[in-house]
């Protein structure tokens, strides 16, 4: 599975749940293959997708709240998890698309081949941790996690893309983002 | 010296909802009057930058937040605050402490002192510094501003202002 496909997947059984999509790759896959106003893309802020859904979910009490995060992201900002750990928002689903490497800037590796970022979040206090790597056992695992409560990681590994990046970026203007994003809480 | 509590209720009263953020010993009382309340919500911070990014969700989710830190967090969250708050315009209340104000603190605080104002300048934030007299008016000043412009503003405390 790569990134498109596994993106695919989990978006098309989306139904209300709002997504902060963390930056790069994550949030461009996301946008091309369901653009929707629940999405939230982050285009900077490297590493606080994670940070931004925890503020939603801690205020928006109703809805599940899911990030889109990557390895890098995650990586760069471990004390998040520690924070959702330890805050245990019940509406807060965490999906980590774990390439091993910075792909949005040519593939340089990570340190997730050597470390099992879902077993930081079981560490952490996430109530569900759990690694998938096909497509069948992301489509089991999601099904289950948006009926259950969490907080709750799952860790999606993916392959790497080979060469150019024939994927688009979002469109919209960040103030759009957040308007459309807004909108869709009220 | 305003009374830390008195300090609270004033964010409060004014609309302020949502508080998150890193300790610094000048709002060490402050922190534990956000923390008591139970009419508000304060949420420990990991990092500065974290706090940002928590109270950008929290505003979304339709909470006036205020994040708050020591200046040394600034370096932590130039960041997100310029390619997040302020791109996206999402807006939030920044209380910064003032260490190393006019040269007079531990070494570390030396640099961060001589340079956070212009530091928030530079990249196009509006600032303000507390004092005994202007604090109502200053948080009421940050709300609208918050809600006008739609903008991160921060609002400078240097020791002894506060209990």
């Amino acid at each position: 599975m790569n990134c498109r496909e596994a993106v695919k997947t989990v978006t098309a059984i989306l139904q209300d749940q709002l997504v902060v999509c963390a930056n790069g790759i994550i949030s461009r896959e996301t946008f091309t293959a369901r653009d929707r106003v629940e999405n939230f893309y982050m285009i900077g802020s490297m590493g606080l997708a994670s940070s931004i859904g925890l503020g939603v979910a801690l205020s928006e009490n109703v809805r599940k709240v899911i990030v889109f995060d990557g390895d890098g992201n995650v990586l760069m900002n471990l004390g998040s998890l520690a924070m959702v750990g330890a805050l245990q928002p019940k509406n807060f689903l965490h999906i980590v698309f774990d390439n091993e490497a910075y792909a949005s800037t040519g593939n340089q590796p990570t340190c997730s081949n050597m470390i099992a970022l879902e077993n930081i979040a079981k560490s952490s206090g996430y109530l569900y941790a759990k690694r998938v790597t096909d497509k069948k056992g992301l489509i089991k695992e999601m099904s289950q996690l948006l009926e259950s409560d969490g907080p709750s990681l799952l860790l999606v590994k993916i392959s790497r893309y080979v060469g150019e990046i024939d994927i688009g970026r979002v469109t919209h203007t960040p103030n759009q983002i957040k308007e459309r994003f807004m909108s869709a809480i009220k | 010296m305003i009374r830390s509590k008195d300090f609270a209720d004033e964010l409060v009263s004014s609309g302020f909802n949502f508080f998150t953020g890193v300790p610094c010993s000048i709002i060490g009382n402050l922190i534990s009057e956000l923390t008591d309340r139970s009419d508000v919500t304060y949420i420990p911070a990991v990092r500065e930058d974290v706090a940002v990014g928590i109270a950008s969700g929290a505003y979304m989710a339709g909470k006036i937040p205020v994040a708050l830190m020591q200046n040394s967090g600034i370096g932590q969250c130039l960041n997100a605050l310029t390619s997040l708050n302020l791109i996206y315009e999402l807006p939030c209340l920044l209380i910064i402490t003032w260490r190393g104000f006019n040269g007079k603190d531990a070494p570390e605080h030396i640099v961060m002192g001589e340079t956070c104002d212009t530091l928030l300048d530079t990249i196009g934030i509006v600032h303000h510094t507390l004092s005994g007299d202007n604090a109502k008016e200053l948080i009421t000043e940050s709300f609208n501003h918050i809600i006008e412009r739609k903008t991160p503003i921060a609002l400078f405390l240097k020791k002894g202002v506060i209990d």
